[in-house]
């Protein structure tokens, strides 16, 4: 009946929170992790990554302004989600949403884009005419100061803003997951773990998104991929996952041995509707394999060649491992009863509100976002771009 | 349908109190009734329970529930002297139409009546982004439909399923102890319904409610007590393999 095993209370055979509920950890996650990215650069100076700095905050912005539209598209009355902003509920963990959302996208990187993009942009606004002249006129918000002073101060305020940014992204992402973990109700979500493991799997999954859309970019630009980079890049992306994958071993390894009452019906669904998902996607090819891609990649003297090869591949895994995990955790989290005497599952239709062609798009429009971004603002410099072409042949 | 001068005269003063309340837009009034003198419970008797589905038929009557969701339901357990931990447990379309013959003979039976347990500590209202859904002055838990986003966060958060998001207006719903009709002084559609008296809507501020006598003189329990969430739907003789 309904593809409903033993017993589900009668209002719970069918999920609540669909696939735009995966979508949207998933999307605040890339936004933080590859925030978390461009802040080694200005913060923590390492400036091996320096190439990638824009383009992470560009990728940022272009995933920020996507991760409210899976939960529009899921309200009921998306019409009402202003009243969060006006007569938000103090006690409601997701009545943080749009103050959180805000802070961020105004506060934190349209700022810092700003700051960073500020001579140009001036520069631009100048030269440039038509309605593109008008938009850049319209971005440098009346001031055409690109004096030294005015651009050293730029770069103080940049470093503060990115210095709020760090924790700021933290909250953007650990909210997400204490949304989930603060779920008493819900075994499967319920753990003072979840926001942590949120963030670090944020971190990882931004990283990842990064480096490739850095290697993507370069390889369409037809330049030659910096080498130096991208292996920065990845030591980065190993130490962070290591830690993510201690942290969700942690959580795990802590549920099986405490095996409350829940455990005998959440290992049950393990090992049966979430199997492939969860142990084969999420754990196999999404965390053990590109972890050990990449720790080859740390430990043996491979040709630069086989090197990038390896951080594509495990790039790649990444994503979808990390993609798997939200889906684990959203969808997961729905298909048992929460009298532990039931499964039920999770129907995903082609064609609907919250259907598999809604989500895909969702998934692109980033990246159609990031393609219109860096048309506006070009997050590398011409001159730069013939050294390295030449460098390239 | 003819009407001469005359009757539509007549039928005017009632037309306009109808229009009157629809400007209101506000509930009908119940002039003696004061929130802050009742805290509104049920009592459950699980030994007087038959599973015959009067209460869900006359719930889904009452509040014009939707098919295939319930503001209360029954479900009947079976529960092995072999297995007591692990019940056998079934409410097909939530005991709406009753339950099938019993086929084995080992063990016990019982039928286990649901609804929204009125938590004083709801983590519904707790996790609501808007605060549509509340705790009224005099215990129950409601929903504000013109308000609610329909997010389903707080369909999540109940430990019980007591909640769901309705089809067609698309915004939580959920027992609200029938509360057109307990401010009037009458009871619930569901006790009205019981033929054994097993479901009885409680008035803990009601010095005079039998509640306090056999809530004193009873072995009664509420569901998932570890969850901490000042349920006030009480159950006598609750099985310990419920859930």
């Amino acid at each position: 009946m309904n593809g409903v095993e033993g017993f589900m209370y009668p209002n719970e055979i069918a999920l609540q929170w669909s696939v735009l509920i995966v979508l949207y950890p998933y999307i605040t996650g890339l936004v933080a992790g590859a925030f978390i990215l461009a802040s080694l650069v200005r913060i923590f100076r390492v400036e091996a990554v320096r190439p990638t700095y824009r383009l992470a905050l560009l990728t940022a912005l272009s995933f920020l302004l996507v991760a409210p539209l899976p939960l529009q598209f899921h309200l009921g009355h998306p019409e009402r989600s202003f009243e969060m902003y006006f007569t938000p509920h103090s006690t409601s963990a997701m009545a943080m949403f749009g103050y959180v959302y805000l802070w961020y996208l105004m506060a934190v990187l349209v700022f810092e884009l700003w700051l960073d993009y500020r001579a140009e942009i001036v520069q631009r606004a100048q030269s440039t005419k038509g309605l593109l002249g008008l938009l850049y006129k319209a971005m440098t918000l009346g001031n055409y100061n690109i004096s030294h002073e005015a651009l050293e101060l730029d770069e103080k305020i940049g470093w503060i803003v990115t210095l709020i940014g760090i924790p700021s992204a933290f909250m953007l992402h650990g909210y997400v997951g204490f949304i989930f973990g603060s779920i008493k109700a819900n075994p499967w979500w319920s753990s003072p773990l979840m926001p942590i493991v949120f963030i670090f799997s944020a971190m990882v999954s931004g990283i990842a998104a990064v480096m490739l859309i850095y290697m993507a970019t370069t390889k369409m630009r037809g330049l030659k991929i910096d080498v130096a980079c991208v292996d920065a890049i990845a030591m980065y992306l190993f130490y962070t996952f290591i830690i993510d994958f201690a942290l969700e071993s942690l959580d795990l390894i802590h549920r099986i041995y405490e095996a409350d009452e829940s455990f005998r019906s959440l290992d049950f669904m393990v090992h049966t509707k979430l199997y492939i998902p969860h142990i084969v996607i999420q754990i196999l090819l999404g965390t053990l394999t590109p972890l050990v891609l990449l720790a080859i990649t740390q430990l043996v003297k491979l040709p630069e060649r086989l090197r990038k090869r390896l951080y594509v591949i495990a790039g790649s895994l990444i994503m979808i491992g990390v993609f798997a995990m939200r889906w684990n955790v959203v969808i997961g989290g729905q298909l048992f009863s929460k009298s532990f005497l039931g499964y039920t599952t999770y129907k995903m239709h082609l064609i609907s509100k919250e259907g598999l062609l809604v989500s895909a798009g969702l998934m692109l429009l980033p990246l159609a976002i990031l393609y219109v971004l860096v048309r506006i603002l070009p997050p590398w410099h011409e001159g730069e771009n013939q050294v390295l072409a030449e460098g390239a042949k | 349908m003819k009407m001469n001068r005359r009757q539509i005269l007549m039928l005017m003063p009632a037309a306009a109190i109808a229009w009157e309340s629809i400007l209101a837009g506000t509930p009908e009034e119940a002039p003696n009734y004061k929130m802050s003198e009742h805290w509104w419970s049920m009592l459950i008797d699980i030994s007087k329970c038959i599973g015959c589905g009067n209460c869900v038929r006359a719930c889904a009557a009452e509040n014009k529930v939707p098919a295939g969701h319930f503001r209360t339901w029954v479900e009947r357990y079976h529960v092995d002297d072999e297995n007591m931990t692990e019940p056998q447990v079934i409410s097909p379309n939530g005991g709406f139409d009753g339950f099938p013959a019993a086929t084995e003979d080992t063990g016990k039976y019982f039928y286990v009546p649901k609804l929204c347990n009125q938590c004083a500590d709801s983590p519904c209202t707790q996790v609501c982004p808007v605060g549509a859904t509340f705790i009224s002055p005099d215990g129950v838990v409601m929903v504000d439909r013109k308000y609610c986003l329909g997010c389903a966060y707080c369909v999540q958060a109940c430990p019980y399923g007591c909640r769901y998001i309705h089809p067609e207006l698309e915004v939580a719903d959920k027992c609200d102890l029938c509360y057109h009709r307990i401010t009037k002084g009458l009871t619930t559609a569901c006790c009205e319904n019981c033929p054994t008296g097993a479901r009885q809507l409680a008035d803990l501020k009601d010095p005079k409610d039998p509640i306090h006598e056999f809530l004193r003189t009873h072995n009664v329990q509420v569901l998932k007590p570890q969850m901490a969430t000042g349920a006030k739907v009480f159950y006598n003789d609750l099985d310990g393999s419920v859930r």
